[in-house]
C-alpha cells in the first residue's frame, strides 16, 4: 500500500536580508531534514514547542510555502514537478483548519460567502446544488443552516472554528491539517471541537494532520506522533509507545513537563535549562545538547541518527549506541 | 539586596506581624463589580466571597467571561473606570478595606505588598525602558533607595529568577528577552518588594511547556523562601491540581464551587466542576487504556448582559430540574471545607 503522503528530508530555510542591498546574510532553519509518512485514515501528530518548525512543515507539505530542498509524495507522486494547474487541483484534497478563528475568516463576508469561496474557486457543487450544500455543510459542524446569512462577528469562537472546519470540508477532502485547532479555545469549548474532529474523521473517512504543543490533545486523537525540536525530528512512534516508553530525552521532557490534573500524582519533573536556541544558528551535533539531561561529549561533535526501536518506534539520540 | 533596603524590608515585617494574626491575610467578600455600557451592565463579578490565607496557593479557575481576571483587577484596584466599577463589597487586606482608599494610599500597597504578574509579558513590560529600569523603579518608589542601588537591586532580584548574566541583562530592552525571560523578568519585578500576595493572572499560558514548567518551578521555590501567598489565576486544571492548597472555580460571574484542592478533583460536585474535568484529555489515560471519551458540556457561556433567570448553568446542565430554572442557589456549605453553588446539594447550611 502506498502512502497518501510521504515526505522525504524537507527542508524550508527562510533567508536573512539585511542592508540596503537586501543581501542574504544568513538562514533560518525553520524546518531541517524532516521525514515522514501518512497512511490514508490515519491521524497524525506533529508537536514540538513554538519556533520548532510544526507549522513550517504544515505549510510546505501544502506547498504554501516552497521547500528549499526535499521531496514530498501525494499518492506516491511527487509534487515538486507537478504544473501549476494539476498543483491546484490536488489542493483541493487537502485543506487547512487555523488556529486563531477570530483572524482566518473574512469579517466582510457571511458565512455562507465564506464556504462558498472554495466551491467557486474549483467550480463544485454550482448552480441548485448550492444551497444543499451549504445546508449540509452547516448542520454537519453541528450549526443551523439560517445561520449561513450571518457575519463571522456573530459567533462565538467555538463556533467560528466550527465554521473554519466546515470550509475546510466544503471540497470534500482526504486530508485535513489542523494547525493547533483547539489552542485558542476555552476548556470546554476544545471537547466539542475534538469530539467533532473525529466524528468527521469516521463520517468522510479523512487523514489527519494535527499540529499542536499540547500532548494531551494529540495522545487524544492521534495515531502516530512525531516530536519536532528545532527543524528536526528527534522521534516518531505511535501513541502508545511514545508515551508509555519514550526514548529521547527531549520526549521525556516534555511528558514530564505537562501538568496533571491530579493532585494525588507525584510526579518527577525534569526541568530543562534555558530556552529553545535560535533556529539561525542552531547548535552544532544533537541540536538538544545544549539542554539535554543526558548529555555526552559526543552530542557536541556528531550528529545522531534515526534508531529503529520497535515496529515504527524510531528516535535520533546517542544514548542509544553508534548504530 | 541593597542594605537600605534589608534595614526597610526588616522593619515593615516587624511592623506588620503584630496585628490581625488569625485573619486571613485577603479576604474578599460579596465583591461586585460592574460595567456599564450601552448595551446594559455586565456584572461581572457578583457577589464574590473567598479568602487568601498567608503562604498559600489559591487557584482560581474558570473560564474567559467568568470573572476571574476582573476580580484580581478588582483587589489591585486596576478595575478601568468608566466603565467599571465595584459596586459594593470588600476586600480586606489584613483586616484593612482597600476598596474606599484614595489612589495615594492605593499606590503603596500596590506592587509593594501585593503585587501582580499578568499572561502577556510583552505587553505588561514597557518596551522603551529597559529591564533593569523598570525593576528598579519598585525600589527607587516603594524601597526609598537610590538609581545606583536600586540597579544593583534589580540584578540581584534577577539572579533569584535564574536569569543568567543578570549584571548584562539589567541594560537589556523587554524584546531583547524570550518569552521565558521576559516572564521571570515579570515575576523578578513582582516580587522585588517581598510582597505578602502574589496576584498571577495566566502566568503560563502564552509559554511553551518547558517553560511552563521552569516558571511554576520557580514560583513554588519563591513561596517558600518567602512564605509569599499566591492567588493563581488559570484555566488549565493541570496547573491548579500540581500549584494551589485551596481552589475557587467561577462561573458567569460567580463562585459555583470552593474546596481544598484534593477534595475537589477526588470529589467536585457542581456539575459545571465535573464537566470540565471530564471534557479535558489527560496525559496518559489512552496509552493506559483509559480513555473515557471527552464529554462535551453543551452550548457556551451565556452573556453577561442576558444571564437565565435561576442558576446562571441551567442551560448547560445535564441535571437541570425546575427549580434551578427559577431560582438562584446560594453557595453553600456541603462538605467540611466544601462549598458550592447548586439544587442538588443544597441541603446543608447556608454559609454565611
Amino acid at each position: 500500500m502506498t502512502d497518501l503522503l510521504k515526505i522525504e528530508d524537507l527542508k524550508v530555510h527562510f533567508p536573512i536580508k539585511k542592508g540596503i542591498l537586501a543581501r542574504t546574510v544568513g538562514h533560518v532553519h525553520a524546518v531541517d531534514g524532516v521525514s515522514f509518512s501518512l497512511e490514508k485514515g490515519e491521524t497524525l501528530g506533529i508537536v514540538g514547542e513554538s519556533g520548532c518548525g510544526k507549522t513550517t512543515a504544515g505549510m510546505a507539505v501544502m506547498r504554501l510555502t516552497p521547500p528549499t530542498a526535499g521531496k514530498v509524495f501525494w499518492k506516491g507522486e511527487d509534487m515538486e514537478g507537478m504544473r501549476p494547474g494539476k498543483l491546484r487541483s490536488l489542493r483541493k484534497e487537502m485543506q487547512l483548519i487555523f488556529q486563531d478563528p477570530y483572524s482566518c475568516l473574512n469579517p466582510r463576508m457571511t458565512v455562507n460567502q465564506i464556504l462558498s469561496d472554495p466551491m467557486d474557486v474549483h467550480g463544485k457543487y454550482p448552480g441548485r446544488e448550492r444551497a444543499d450544500r451549504l445546508a449540509f455543510l452547516l448542520e454537519t459542524v453541528g450549526m443551523r443552516p439560517e445561520q449561513g446569512k450571518r457575519y463571522p462577528h456573530e459567533f462565538s469562537g467555538g463556533q467560528r472554528q466550527r465554521i473554519g472546519i466546515a470550509r475546510a470540508l466544503a471540497l470534500d477532502p482526504t486530508l485535513i491539517i489542523g494547525d493547533e485547532p483547539v489552542s485558542a479555545l476555552d476548556v470546554s469549548i476544545q471537547a466539542q471541537i475534538i469530539n467533532l474532529l473525529q466524528r468527521l474523521k469516521k463520517q468522510f473517512d479523512l487523514s489527519l494532520i494535527i499540529i499542536s504543543h499540547d500532548l494531551a490533545v494529540v495522545e487524544y486523537l492521534c495515531d502516530r506522533i512525531v516530536v519536532m525540536y528545532l527543524g528536526k525530528v528527534v522521534e516518531s512512534a505511535d501513541f502508545a509507545s511514545l508515551y508509555s516508553d519514550p526514548k529521547h530525552p527531549y520526549t521525556r521532557t516534555l511528558l514530564s513537563a505537562i501538568p496533571v490534573p491530579d493532585p494525588f500524582r507525584k510526579k518527577e519533573r525534569i526541568i530543562l535549562q534555558g530556552d529553545v536556541p535560535s533556529p539561525i544558528n542552531p547548535p552544532s551535533g544533537c541540536r538538544f545538547h545544549t539542554r539535554c539531561p543526558d548529555r555526552m561529549d559526543v552530542c557536541e561533535r556528531e550528529e545522531p541518527v534515526m534508531k529503529t526501536f520497535g515496529p515504527g518506534h524510531r528516535a535520533a539520540c546517542h544514548l542509544y549506541g553508534k548504530n | 539586596m541593597c542594605h537600605l533596603c534589608n534595614v526597610f524590608a526588616l522593619f515593615s515585617k516587624a511592623g506588620d506581624m503584630g496585628k490581625n494574626n488569625t485573619d486571613p491575610l485577603l479576604s474578599i467578600q460579596d465583591l461586585n463589580t460592574w460595567f456599564f455600557s450601552r448595551k446594559g451592565t455586565a456584572k461581572a463579578v457578583n457577589g464574590v466571597s473567598f479568602d487568601l490565607a498567608a503562604g498559600q496557593v489559591l487557584g482560581v479557575v474558570g473560564e474567559s467571561g467568568c470573572g476571574k481576571s476582573v476580580t484580581a483587577q478588582s483587589v489591585m484596584q486596576l478595575v478601568p473606570d468608566p466603565p467599571g466599577k465595584i459596586v459594593s463589597g470588600k476586600i480586606l487586606y489584613r483586616g484593612k478595606d482597600l476598596v474606599p482608599m484614595t489612589r495615594e494610599q492605593m499606590r503603596h500597597i500596590r506592587g509593594n505588598k501585593i503585587s501582580m504578574i499578568f499572561q502577556e509579558p510583552m505587553t505588561s513590560l514597557n518596551p522603551v525602558y529597559t529591564i533593569g529600569d523598570q525593576i528598579s523603579e519598585m525600589f527607587t518608589l516603594h524601597k526609598g533607595c537610590n538609581k545606583r542601588q536600586a540597579m544593583a537591586a534589580a540584578a540581584d532580584m534577577l539572579q533569584k529568577v535564574q536569569i543568567p548574566a543578570p549584571h548584562k541583562r539589567v541594560h537589556d530592552y523587554p524584546h531583547q528577552l524570550s518569552g521565558g525571560m521576559r516572564q521571570r523578568a515579570m515575576i523578578a519585578m513582582a516580587l522585588s518588594c517581598d510582597p505578602e500576595i502574589l496576584i498571577a493572572d495566566e502566568p503560563t499560558t502564552a509559554l511553551d511547556v518547558t517553560v511552563q514548567a521552569q516558571i511554576l518551578d520557580l514560583m513554588l521555590a519563591l513561596k517558600e523562601e518567602y512564605n509569599t501567598a499566591i492567588q493563581m489565576i488559570t484555566h488549565d486544571l493541570g496547573v491548579i491540581a500540581e500549584m494551589a492548597d485551596q481552589v475557587v472555580v467561577m462561573y458567569a460571574g460567580r463562585v459555583v464551587e470552593a474546596a481544598p484542592t484534593k477534595n475537589l478533583f477526588s470529589s467536585p460536585l457542581h456539575p459545571y466542576t465535573k464537566g470540565l474535568m471530564a471534557s479535558i484529555p489527560v496525559l496518559g489515560e489512552r496509552t493506559k487504556g483509559q480513555a473515557k471519551g471527552l464529554t462535551e458540556i453543551p452550548g457556551m457561556i451565556p452573556s453577561l448582559y442576558d444571564l437565565p433567570k435561576g442558576c446562571r448553568f441551567v442551560n448547560r446542565c445535564p441535571h437541570a430540574f425546575d427549580r434551578c430554572k427559577t431560582q438562584e442557589p446560594e453557595l453553600s456549605r456541603a462538605d467540611a471545607g466544601h462549598d458550592v453553588r447548586c439544587w442538588l446539594h443544597s441541603q446543608g447550611e447556608v454559609t454565611p
